[in-house]
C-alpha cells in the first residue's frame, strides 16, 4: 500500500497483509479504507478527503481483470463516492507494485504525481492548470514521464480543476472515473494528474495451474456472446433495444421512445462515423468504440478537424436521446465539448435535461441562463450550457455546477431533476427493478445492482405482478455478489465468466483459501461496510425523494408506481437496520 | 521454422493480450517481462505502435555485442546466451525499433524468440507465425 501527503509531498509504502487478506482488494480493501481515513463529516472537498484506488489480487493476471476502484467522499452526493475505471489504469498500479494508494491533504501549487521505480515524484503540473483540452494535459505528460505503454495517466480537465461537482477523472483519453465527482476531488487537492507505471512480476503459486485457468477463461472470453456483442457494436448495441420496449428515457423521461432513436443507434454509429476499437489491458472483448467526427472550418474550404470521440449507450442517453438530440454529428459534438472539459457525462446529460425542463416551465429565466434559450434538439444551445457550467460566470451556473439535485432544490422541479440519492440517473427507464436498484444501489449507480436487466428478463417476461420484496432481494443479492468481483477488480461485463468456484480458484493460485461459500461471506461484508459509511454520513432512504416523472412515463413494466417503490424501499429499510 | 509477423497494426486494440502471453512463455505473470510492446501512436486516438524483434538479416545488436553473447537464430532473430551477456546494453542501443527490453532482475536484455505465442493469442488478427519454407530460409542465411 502507498500512502501520499500532498500536504508534505511526503509518500510511504507499508505491507497490509491484515487488509487484503480480510477484504481482498478492490472495492472490499478501499471501503475498509474509507471508513479508517475519512474523519466522519468531513467537507469533500477537504484535505481532509481521502482519494483512495485499489486493485485485485487477479488484476493483471486474468482476462477482464482490468479495473481500478476509486473511493471517496462523493461531492455530488455527500456520501459515498465510487466510481471504476479501466483503461491501463488497473495493471498498471499493480505493475508498479501496489494493491491500494491513498491520497491525502492539499498540495500548495498545481501538482502532478509521477509513480515509477517504488517512488512518487512531485512535478510541478502549473503550466498544466487551466488547459482547455483533457487531451492536451495527457499528451504532455506522455512526452515527460516513463512507461509508455504499460503505464495510465489519470488527469482532470478544467471541470476537477473548477471543482464541478461531477468533474470526472479521465484515463488513455477515453476511459474515466466517471461518477459522483472524483475530478473535483482531485482538483480540491490541486492534482492535476497522476502517471503510474511499474515492471513488477506478478505472483501465483503455481505456473502451469496458473496458465490452465487463464486459457480457460480466456476461451471462454473470446466464445461468449459477449465477445461478439460488446466487441461488434458496444454497449450503444442497447439503444434500438431499449427503445423498442420504450425504455429509453428521452427528454428528460417524458418519453420512453425516441423518434430518432435508430440515427444514435450503436448501428448507426458503427456504419457511419466508427473509426477505431479499443480494449483495456488483458480484455479480448474492445468495447470502447471511438467515432471519427470530421467537420470543415468554415473559414477555409478542404479544410478539416477530425476528432475521435468516444461513445457507449449511457454516453448517448445522457447526450442524445434525454436532451432529444437525434442527429449523430450533433451528438457527437457535445460529447466531445463534454470530455474535452472532463465533465461526467450521465450527470451532465440529465442536468442539462432537468434545466431545459425548468426553462420551459418558466422556474428559470434567460436571465438565470445568461442568455441561453435551452431546448430539446439544440445541441449548439447545451455545447453553451457545458462551457458555463465550467466557467461559472453567475450563480446559477455555479448551482448547475453542483448538480440537479442541489438545483432543484433551489429552483424547483424537484418532482422532475432525475436524480437517486442525488446522483443523476442511467439510461434505463425500464421499470420498478431499476429504479429500486437506482435507489438502494450503495453507489446509486445502474451497476449497483442491474436492476434493469432484471426489469427486463424477469419483470416484462410474467404476467403477474412480482412483490417489491422479492425485486429488492434479488437486488441485495446482486450487489452482494458484485462486490467480489469489484474486490477482484474484473469488469463486469465478465460477470458471466467469473462464477464463484472460477473466483476462488483464481484467489487461490493467488494465495487466499477460500471456498465460494467465504466469497458470499465476504461479499455481505463488504456491502454492510458501505452502507457503514452510508449511514454514518447520514444516508435517508423516503420514497418522497424519488423524482415522480418515473410514475407518469409508461415503462415496460406496467406496476411502476409510487405504492409499489414504497413498499420495496420500507423492505430495504428493514434489512438494513437488521444489520 | 518460424517468424513473427505484424499483419496490421491497424487492427490492434491495444489489449496487450500478447504482452500477458509473452510473459506466460517465461513462466511470469504481468506484462513486466514481455518481449513485444505495444504503445499508442500519440494517444490512443492514434492507435498503436507494435514493437518486436523483426528478425533483420544482420542484426545490429548482435554485430555490437563486444561479448558475442547475441547468435544469430536460424530463420531469422538472435538467441542470447546469458553466461557471456555482461549487461552492457550496447545491444539496446543498436536496436532502432527499440525491440529490446531490459530484466532489471537478472539485468540482461529480453528479445523476442519468434515463437508466436503473443499470436496465438491475439484476437484481433494484429500478428501472425509465419512457417518458413526451406527456400526462403535458405535465402535469408
Amino acid at each position: 500500500m502507498l500512502h501520499i501527503d500532498l500536504e508534505h509531498k511526503s509518500f510511504k509504502i507499508e505491507r497490509r497483509e491484515d487488509l487484503f487478506g480480510e477484504f481482498i482488494g478492490g472495492a472490499g480493501v478501499a471501503i475498509k479504507l474509507l471508513l479508517d481515513e475519512c474523519p466522519e463529516g468531513c467537507d469533500p472537498l477537504a484535505p481532509e478527503n481521502p482519494i483512495i484506488l485499489a486493485v485485485g489480487p487477479m488484476t493483471g493476471e486474468y482476462p477482464l481483470g482490468s479495473k481500478t476502484v476509486a473511493m471517496f467522499k462523493s461531492p455530488l452526493t455527500g456520501n459515498l463516492g465510487e466510481s471504476h475505471c479501466g483503461g491501463r489504469s488497473a495493471v498498471a498500479i499493480r505493475s508498479a507494485g501496489f494493491g491500494a494508494i491513498v491520497i491525502k491533504g492539499k498540495a500548495d501549487m498545481p501538482v502532478y504525481l509521477s509513480i515509477f521505480d517504488r517512488k512518487v515524484h512531485f512535478r510541478n503540473a502549473t503550466t498544466l492548470w487551466g488547459m482547455g483540452s483533457n487531451s492536451t494535459s495527457g499528451r504532455v505528460i506522455r512526452a515527460a514521464e516513463p512507461g509508455a505503454g504499460t503505464r495510465t495517466i489519470m488527469r482532470i480537465g478544467r471541470a476537477g480543476e473548477k471543482l464541478v461537482r461531477y468533474a470526472e477523472v479521465t484515463t488513455e483519453t477515453f476511459r474515466h472515473f466517471g461518477r459522483l465527482g472524483l475530478g473535483a476531488v482531485f482538483g480540491s487537492k490541486n492534482l492535476k494528474a497522476i502517471a503510474i507505471s511499474g515492471k513488477n512480476k506478478l505472483p501465483v503459486s503455481d505456473v502451469k495451474d496458473y496458465r490452465a485457468l487463464y486459457d480457460e477463461i480466456y476461451n471462454a472470453a473470446v466464445q461468449s456472446e459477449l465477445m461478439k456483442k460488446y466487441h461488434d457494436l458496444g454497449t450503444s448495441v442497447n439503444i434500438n433495444v431499449l427503445n423498442t420496449i420504450g425504455a429509453l428515457p428521452t427528454r428528460n423521461v417524458t418519453s420512453g421512445t425516441f423518434e430518432d432513436a435508430s440515427t444514435i443507434s450503436g448501428e448507426y454509429l458503427a456504419e457511419h462515423f466508427l473509426g477505431r476499437r479499443l480494449a483495456c489491458t488483458g480484455c479480448p472483448v474492445a468495447c470502447i468504440h471511438i467515432a471519427n467526427l470530421r467537420e470543415p472550418y468554415e473559414d477555409e474550404p478542404y479544410f478539416y478537424k477530425v476528432t475521435g470521440v468516444s461513445y457507449d449507450h449511457e454516453l448517448i442517453y445522457a447526450a442524445g436521446s434525454m436532451l432529444g438530440i437525434g442527429d449523430p454529428e450533433k451528438f457527437l459534438k457535445l460529447m466531445e465539448m463534454i470530455e474535452k472539459v472532463g465533465l461526467d457525462a450521465m450527470t451532465t446529460g440529465a442536468t442539462l435535461a432537468w434545466a431545459t425542463e425548468a426553462f420551459q416551465k418558466k422556474l428559470i429565466t434567460k436571465k438565470h441562463t445568461a442568455g441561453i434559450k435551452p431546448a430539446w434538439g439544440d445541441h449548439e444551445a447545451y455545447i453553451e450550457m457545458v462551457k458555463l457550467i465550467i466557467d461559472q460566470p453567475n450563480e446559477f451556473y455555479q448551482d448547475l455546477a453542483m448538480g440537479s439535485a442541489y438545483a432543484s432544490e433551489k429552483y424547483g422541479g424537484t418532482e422532475f431533476a432525475m436524480v437517486f440519492g442525488k446522483n443523476e440517473m442511467a439510461g434505463y427507464h425500464t421499470g420498478p427493478a431499476g429504479y429500486i436498484g437506482y435507489a438502494i444501489g450503495a453507489r446509486h449507480s445502474h451497476l449497483d445492482n442491474a436492476g434493469y436487466s432484471i426489469d427486463q428478463k424477469k419483470l416484462m417476461e410474467q404476467p403477474e405482478e412480482i412483490p417489491p420484496e422479492t425485486v429488492v432481494d434479488e437486488l441485495v443479492k446482486e450487489e452482494e455478489w458484485r462486490q467480489i468481483l469489484s474486490s477482484i477488480t474484473v469488469c463486469f461485463f465478465a460477470r458471466g465468466l467469473y462464477p464463484p468456484d472460477v473466483v476462488a480458484r483464481g484467489l487461490k493460485l493467488s494465495g487466499f483459501d477460500v471456498t465460494p461459500e467465504d466469497l458470499d461471506e465476504i461479499g455481505k461484508k463488504i456491502y454492510k461496510n458501505k452502507y457503514a459509511f452510508k449511514l454514518r454520513e447520514g444516508f435517508t432512504l423516503d420514497v418522497a425523494a424519488l423524482p415522480k416523472r418515473i410514475y407518469e412515463t409508461p415503462s415496460p413494466v406496467p406496476y411502476l408506481n409510487e405504492e409499489y417503490m414504497d413498499k420495496a424501499l420500507k423492505h430495504f429499510e428493514e434489512l438494513i437496520q437488521s444489520w | 521454422m518460424t517468424r513473427l509477423e505484424i499483419v496490421d497494426s491497424q487492427r490492434c486494440v491495444g489489449c496487450e493480450l500478447c504482452m500477458l502471453a509473452c510473459a506466460r512463455r517465461q513462466n511470469d505473470v504481468g506484462i513486466a517481462s514481455s518481449c513485444i510492446g505495444v504503445q499508442s501512436a500519440g494517444g490512443m486516438v492514434n492507435g498503436f505502435t507494435i514493437i518486436v524483434c523483426r528478425a533483420c538479416e544482420n542484426p545490429p545488436c548482435a554485430r555490437s555485442c563486444p561479448v558475442d553473447a547475441l547468435s544469430l537464430r536460424k530463420g531469422g532473430g538472435v538467441i542470447l546466451n546469458k553466461a557471456k551477456c555482461i549487461g552492457c546494453k550496447t545491444c539496446v542501443g543498436n536496436c532502432i525499433l527499440g525491440a529490446i527490453f531490459w530484466d532489471s532482475d537478472i539485468d540482461k536484455p529480453m528479445i523476442c524468440i519468434h515463437c508466436g505465442i503473443c499470436a496465438k493469442y491475439c484476437p484481433h488478427g494484429v500478428l501472425a507465425l509465419n512457417k518458413m519454407t526451406e527456400e526462403i530460409a535458405i535465402a535469408q542465411e
